[in-house]
Parts: C-alpha cells; structure tokens; sequence
C-alpha cells in the first residue's frame, strides 16, 4: 500500500510485518522513530507476538538482542552514533556468536564535537565487527532492505546492520510502498536457529578459543562473508520477483555505459549523484555512477566490473579516516586494483549539506585531471588556515571547535585565555 | 517540481506544515518529499523546513535553497534569518501577519515578486478563533492552496483531518478553509 510517511515510521512498519519476537532499544538521543513506532505497535497489539524491552543503555539493547537470539527469537534493535559505539564489543559478540540480530542505523556523526548531524563514521567505525553493512539509498529501499535483512541474517547465521542516512531519510516524508503481511509471510518463513539456547537442554555458546583455533574461527567470519556475496543478490532477486521492485544487491550502476568519470557513494547522496549524472550527460559529458548497496562484505569483482573501462573513479564518502583520507576509496582501490585512478572527496560530514553545485564543481575539476587525491567538498580554507597559523604561533592554541566558531561569528563570543590575561 | 521553503519558530509547528504539504500533494498522484532543517529542537529557535512537489520520483536530497515559494510562519525572522535567500523571480510569499508588506519592511520583496504572488494572512488570529491557539499551521496550507493552486482544498483538508483526530481536526480545517476563501477573496477585489 503507498503511503506518505516518514522514513522511520516506513521502517518501523516493515520491521513490524517482518514479525520480530524480541525488540530491545534505548530510547534517547541518539535514537529514530523507528522504536518508538515499533514500540507503540506492540503496545496497541498491531505487533503481536513480540515483546518490547526498554533497555538501560545501547550496550544492553544489543546484549538482550544477543541473550534473545541465541535464545531462538527473532531479534532486533536500533542505534545511531554514540549509540552505536557504547554497544561495540556487544556488537562484535553478537558477530561471533553467529546471531542473526537485524540492526537498523540511523547514520550520524561521531564526536567529539557534539554532532548530532548526518554522517557515515558511525558505520564506518564499526565496518569490520563482522556484521554485513547494507545501505540504503532511499525511504523505499529501508523499508524493503529490513524485509531482506531477516532473510539474510537468518540463511547465514550472520548479523546484518541496515544502515540509513539520520535525519535525510528517517525524518524525511515521502512515499513508500509498504507490503501486506502476507507478501511478507511468504518471503520470510518463521526463524527456525541452527541451535538456540534450552533449559530443557542445557548446554552453552560463546565457548574460549585459544591460538591452536582462533584463526581458523576468524577464517570461517571470513568465508561467511564471502558466502554472504551469493545470498545478497539472490535475496535481492527474489524480493524483486516476488514484490514486484528492485532493491538491495550488492552495486548499482547509473548510465555507468561508455562514462570516463564514474562516482561511487553509499546511501542517500547517489540520489542527488544521479540528479547530477543526468544533467552531465544532457551536457554531452561521459559521466556516471555506481552506489554501493553492501559495504561489507565488499563486492570487490562486482564493482570491478562495474568500474571497468573508467578513465578515473571518484568516491564520494561521509566519513573521514585520519591520516588516511576514505574509508570508501580505500576499499575501492583495492576493487580497482590501479586500473584507474580513484579519488577521495569527503563530503557531508557532520550534516553538511551536499548539493549539486558541489558535486558538479568536483566532476569538473575530475575531467580536466585537476581533482587532488584527496578532496574536501567545499572545505571553508581560510578558516581552517587561520586555525593551523594560531595553532603554529602557539604551543597551547586552545580547543580547535570553540576556535572555529569563533572565526565564523566574531565578536559573538570573547573569551580571554589565561595567557593572554598575562599578557 | 515546484520547492517550498518554510521558516517558524520552534513549536509552531513548521516541520508539521511540511509533512502535511507533502501528503496533500501525495494525495493528489503527485511524489512529494518534506524534511526539516535538522538541529537541535528548542522551543522559539528559528526553524525552516522543506517540501518539493513534483510528477516523477524526487531524488534530490540537497536542502531547496532557490524556493519557488515561501510560508513564513512568524514575520519577526526578518531580523533575525536570511528567509529570502534564493526566492525565484516567479515566487510566492506567504506571510502570517496582520499588517500588510509595506508595513512590515518587505515592500522591496514583494515589489520584485509577480503581482498575486505576496500575500500577508492573519492566520494566526484565524488560528486563534478556531482552535483557540494561535498555531497558524492549517490556516497558512489553505492560504496557499488558494494563492498558488499548487494543491488543491479538498487535499489539504484531508491531510489535515488524517494528522489530526476528532475535534481539533475539524477545527484545523475549518482554519484552512477560511483562509483559503479569504485569500481568494483578496484576489479577486
């Protein structure tokens, strides 16, 4: 049925016909309507067969989503940000341990600075927990990659985190075709766990694993993964077979055909990608575009092939590796294995706004071979300069947040450091 | 697609206009996508939102900043944000306020603007007399359902009723409906 809705509550009712058993979340910021709708189905018996439990913090919604999952339920919890760091080592357990828990995040940024803005370092922080990272381009394809999720988790045995950009997409109206129980019943049967935990017949899971073995355990996370680069598409085909629109996979290409310039992104900004694609090939300019749909595992051929044939490739990323540059190019090189070129420009950190002008200032500093390496969109440089020359007059040049803010609004706040008070 | 910008306060309820925009629009086949300007909530911030309206699928996710209209919710922003950035040549103006453009330091604007295309709307005194707060946020859609006819009554009204149950969504859309005749009204004299 279509509705105009927003994103979160799209998701909340997807997950919902997906019939969890175990709902586990922290309900504070950082956190999506998401629970909240969940939770309010449950309460008012829409969800029934499922029990909602209010956790004391993001580390204990996802052990609950592991203590239920090995307990046999179909688990799910939601986070974001900081939200998602708490629970980190619970995260790598539930990998681990083999559970199919359904995570939803809601991708913002990390701080310090507080942040509570869109970004990818929240996802990006936690990419090799073991967990498959699927991402989602728009409202349609949250809800629909939920439906996916269980279906994957629960063929690999793996834990697959959806990831959904916060704010662009969760509190974004717009139309979404949400399916009938039904649809949803005969795409997903029942979870039926490989083993589960019973009193009735005692034994116990997460067992210690030495040197002789931990690597062998760590090759098979491994080999899961590698598995999971097979049941991603197909799940992904029989969802487009049996409702009738395609979403998930592993990559998307846009008129990617006879293009010397090829962006690669995650999430949401391949709309506003594709918008500009459009216009650059009415202009008569070879570009196009491929978004990632599953970050982990990394569809190394497929995007190989996708890629094939760019004179350069430019990833478009939100989040930022220190000392690095993207965690996005970083991977996709290792797809392109110096076939071409691949650019990093990092981009929308923090919620900064990521538009088309942006996006065509940056094809076209790729087409003259004039795009650094490394590339921040639309960086404010003289502000930053400003920063590194007090910083290089300075042995303690005070915190850099305060000092920035300081260069943008002027004379709105004065503070004088102790130094200069000695001067 | 046809972009509207929304500027309030927070607790007027300008996220709400948007969602409500966009499912009218729905309502009538059209895609439609509303968001906030994201921050950090705080009652009587300036707050803006988003809503574009258009007959294919909307992928574009920047922040609209060359709006074909504009619903101000409180007129006191004029001091305070920069509500004009980017309005279109061809634009509407719809301001909550009793007195007239002239009066409230806004001729220029609205001297640049089509004739037709500005319009100051008491809604929150419409608002006032129907729900019996000052929350101009259904009064606003029906003022500019009838000025821009972008969407139509009847799937503002609806909107409305379905965001709101019983009493005060009745109240709401009997808001909208006689701002929606009033501005008519204005346009015919």
């Amino acid at each position: 049925m279509l509705k105009q809705i927003e994103g979160s509550q799209g998701m909340a009712e997807a997950i919902a016909l997906c019939r969890p058993q175990v709902i586990c979340a922290y309900p504070i910021t950082p956190q999506t309507h998401i629970v909240e709708g969940l939770g309010a189905m449950v309460k008012d018996g829409r969800l029934s067969g499922c029990e909602y439990i209010n956790v004391e913090s993001e580390f204990g919604a996802m052990s609950v989503a592991i203590g239920a999952a090995a307990g046999g339920a179909r688990a799910y919890t939601a986070t974001a940000s900081q939200g998602l760091l708490f629970m980190a080592e619970a995260v790598y357990n539930a990998a681990g341990l083999g559970l199919p828990i359904v995570m939803t995040l809601g991708n913002r940024a990390i701080g310090a600075p507080i942040n509570i803005w869109n970004d990818h370092s929240d996802a990006m922080a936690l990419k090799d927990a073991g967990w498959i990272q699927l991402y989602a381009e728009t409202n349609q394809e949250a809800a629909d990659l939920h439906i996916q999720a269980f279906r994957i988790a629960e063929d690999l045995s793996c834990p697959v985190m959806v990831c959904v950009d916060g704010f662009i997409l969760t509190h974004a109206f717009e139309r979404v075709d949400l399916p009938t129980q039904a649809q949803v019943d005969d795409f997903l049967p029942p979870y039926r766990p490989v083993q589960r935990l019973d009193p009735a017949n005692p034994y116990s899971i997460g067992a210690m694993v030495g040197p002789e073995a931990f690597t062998e355990v760590r090759y098979l996370a491994h080999q899961k993964m590698i598995d999971a680069l097979d049941v991603i598409p197909r799940v992904a085909a029989e969802f487009e077979a049996a409702f009738g629109r395609a979403a998930g996979g592993l990559v998307r290409p846009y008129r990617t055909e006879g293009a010397e310039t090829l962006v690669v992104a995650l999430g949401s900004v391949n709309g506003t990608i594709k918008d500009v694609v459009d216009a650059e090939r009415a202009a008569g300019r070879a570009v196009g575009s491929v978004s990632i749909g599953a970050f982990r595992p990394f569809p190394l051929a497929e995007l190989n092939a996708a890629l094939a044939g760019a004179r350069r490739v430019v990833c478009l990323e939100k989040n930022l590796a220190p000392g690095l540059g993207g965690a996005l190019a970083s991977n996709v090189r290792m797809a392109l294995r110096g076939q071409a070129p691949v650019h990093t420009v990092i981009a929308g950190l923090g919620g900064r706004p990521i538009t088309r002008a942006g996006i065509a200032g940056v094809l076209a500093a790729a087409a003259q071979d004039a795009l650094d390496d490394l590339t921040f969109l639309d960086l404010n440089r003289p502000v930053v300069e400003a920063q590194l020359l007090r910083a290089a007059g300075l042995r303690e040049s005070g915190p850099i947040a305060e000092n920035l803010l300081k260069a943008l609004n002027p004379g709105r706040v004065e503070r004088v450091s102790p130094r200069r008070m000695q001067e | 697609m046809f972009e509207v910008r929304l500027h309030g306060r927070g607790g007027q309820g300008v996220v709400t206009a948007a969602e409500l925009l966009s499912v009218a629009a729905f309502d009538e086949g059209r895609h439609a996508q509303a968001f906030p300007s994201f921050g950090s909530e705080r009652m009587g911030a300036p707050v803006a939102s988003f809503c574009r309206i258009a007959e294919a699928e909307i992928r574009l996710r920047e922040p609209i900043v060359a709006p074909d209209a504009l619903i101000i919710q409180d007129p006191t922003l004029f001091h305070s944000v920069d509500v004009f950035a980017g309005l279109k040549d061809t634009g509407y103006l719809l301001v909550n306020s009793v007195r007239t453009p002239a009066a409230l330091g806004i001729a220029d604007i609205a001297a640049r603007l089509p004739v037709g295309h500005v319009r100051c709307l008491p809604a929150g005194d419409i608002a006032q007399r129907h729900i019996g707060r000052p929350l101009p946020n259904a009064a606003l859609l029906g003022g500019f359902a009838a000025m821009t006819g972008v969407v139509g009554l009847d799937a503002v009204l609806k909107a409305i009723r379905a965001r709101f149950a019983g009493a005060t969504g009745a109240a709401n859309a009997a808001a909208a409906q006689e701002a929606f005749a009033a501005v008519k009204e204005a346009a015919t004299c």
